[in-house]
């Protein structure tokens, strides 16, 4: 297989209709490899969340497969809203996934530290979601996906409804957990911009139905940091990108 | 004035005023006891009825607390039995709502046929009190964040995992709200069935002295009574606020004190 690594995931013609009638998808192919970091664009509606979904079992397709070349991997999913339990504090939503799994008290205490201090949550752990921004709660719902160590992290549109400022930081703050954790992550966003800035390859999408329009590489070394957010190279990719959604979204295929 | 002293204040100051009204009203007319005694006189009975009145009190209240606490074991295992099966929920739900809607002064003589007095009252007490409970907890399960339970799907929780975790804790507003008029309630459905059983001669609580008392005419000890079915009531609500408060000061947006 070219650049080494071998799949994690690969979505295998993957249809969905919805009981509505409503296609989402139509034949998606897409193929992860193990420690990537790839993004779904696509406009609302294209189906990527869907094909999230379905990667993370939470959907079945209605036709085609999900396979999962070296056994079914554990998944960590962060979702658009920071979608905490509201009467526990932040050590106890964080500690969801563990409890869960019946895993050990010590064990898990561990995991929650650990969890809590990666994403800059450490002196939070007894306070309420109600008393976190919007920025934090986000990172407490990140804390919570990386509590089980999975090797594949779902995240989608998570930082949508953040202001540019925590946006920024929370996209520095994720790559530099993925450069240090070196797990897979499949990350849909409907924002140009931003997944040129985080991914090293970025899968566009056409809309209704779903399948892939196109799979750009964004050769740009890691660490990136403001300086490419502001460099040329990044206005480059971005235009690139930019076309190829504009294409895919004019019906083109 | 703060607004707090306005709101506590005020309505004191109503008390006082309606209290003066009234004792003025039945001097100047001197209207007999018997048709309306004057608060003074309430107040006296109250003292000098003491003892007999708060043994009917708490013949009362044992029977509110009682039918209160069946309600709510009764309202949130059905919400929750409901929750887990459509077919249970199907079959059920029907006539909880039925009985809900059938006066309960009509259903109290039956039971007084069927049941032993105690018991009918109970029952009565109940019945008024358990829908509140079971309609707001149900509502409350089927409320539950539909991410988080994509989330509990995904961690591959059980269902009784997803039921402890997850839909207990995120229903416990609503079924708190659903208990705070189950209390009420089921001081209504005491009284009621005590009203009834009264009429048939039996029972001591303190809706029964209410009766006894207008049969011998001893208006003021009807009003002693009333008043302390009042406070009663008064002291219910108030103390089912205080745990609805507690239990979700920490997280709920009803609880939580807004800064300006």
């Amino acid at each position: 297989m070219p650049g080494g690594a071998s799949s994690i995931v690969c979505l295998r013609n993957v249809c969905k209709t919805f009981e509505s009638g409503t296609v989402a998808l139509d034949g998606l192919d897409l193929d992860v490899r193990a420690g990537e970091f790839v993004s779904l664009l696509g406009p609302s509606g294209c189906g990527k969340s869907t094909a999230l979904r379905i990667v993370a079992g939470l959907s079945v397709p209605s036709t085609g497969a999900v396979e999962w070349p070296d056994g079914s991997s554990k998944i960590g999913f962060v979702f658009q809203e920071p979608t905490l339990m509201p009467w526990a504090d932040v050590a106890a939503n964080v500690r969801l996934p563990l409890r869960l799994a019946h895993a050990d008290d010590a064990q898990a205490r561990d995991a929650v530290r650990q969890a809590l201090a990666r994403v800059g949550l450490a002196d939070f752990a007894q306070s309420y979601p109600r008393e976190l921004s919007g920025g934090m709660k986000m990172r407490a719902s990140i804390a919570r996906a990386l509590a089980t160590e999975p090797q594949l992290l779902l995240m989608d549109e998570p930082f949508a409804a953040l202001d540019e400022i925590t946006r920024f930081k929370l996209n520095n703050d994720l790559l530099r957990l993925w450069q240090e954790l070196r797990r897979t992550v499949i990350f849909v966003t409907h924002s140009v911009f931003e997944s040129v800035y985080l991914s090293q390859h970025i899968v566009v999408m056409t809309p209704r139905p779903g399948r892939v329009f196109a799979d750009i590489a964004i050769p740009a070394p890691y660490p990136r940091d403001e300086r490419f957010r502001t460099s040329a190279d990044y206005a480059g990719y971005c235009r690139t990108v930019s076309e190829a959604l504009g294409q895919a979204m004019a019906g083109a295929p | 004035m703060s607004d707090r002293a306005l709101r506590i204040g005020l309505p004191v100051l109503m008390l006082a005023l309606v209290l003066l009204a009234w004792d003025v009203v039945v001097r100047a007319f001197a209207i007999p006891p018997y048709v309306l005694p004057g608060p003074g006189l309430v107040l006296n009975t109250l003292i000098a009825d003491g003892g007999l009145l708060w043994q009917s009190l708490l013949v009362t209240l044992t029977t509110t607390f009682e039918g209160f606490l069946l309600a709510a074991v009764g309202g949130i295992g059905l919400a929750v039995l409901f929750s887990q099966s459509r077919l249970i929920e199907y079959s059920l739900y029907p006539y909880a709502v039925i009985l809900q809607v059938t006066p309960v002064v009509a259903i109290a003589p039956l039971l007084l046929i069927y049941l032993p007095q105690p018991l009918a009252v109970l029952a009565c007490a109940w019945i008024v009190a358990f829908f509140p409970v079971l309609a707001n907890t149900t509502l409350g399960l089927q409320s539950v964040d539909h991410n988080l339970l994509a989330l509990f799907d995904l961690y591959k929780a059980s269902r009784w995992q997803l039921l402890w975790n997850l839909k207990l804790p995120s229903a416990l507003p609503q079924m708190l709200a659903g208990l705070r008029i189950a209390g009420g309630l089921s001081l209504i459905g005491a009284v009621v069935a005590e009203i009834a059983a009264g009429s048939a001669g039996a029972g001591s609580g303190l809706a029964y002295r209410i009766a006894e008392s207008g049969y011998r005419l001893n208006i003021p000890r009807m009003f002693a009574a009333l008043l302390l079915l009042s406070l009663a009531g008064i002291a219910i609500f108030f103390a089912l606020s205080t745990l609805s408060h507690m239990v979700l000061r920490r997280w709920h947006e009803s609880a939580v004190k807004r800064e300006r």
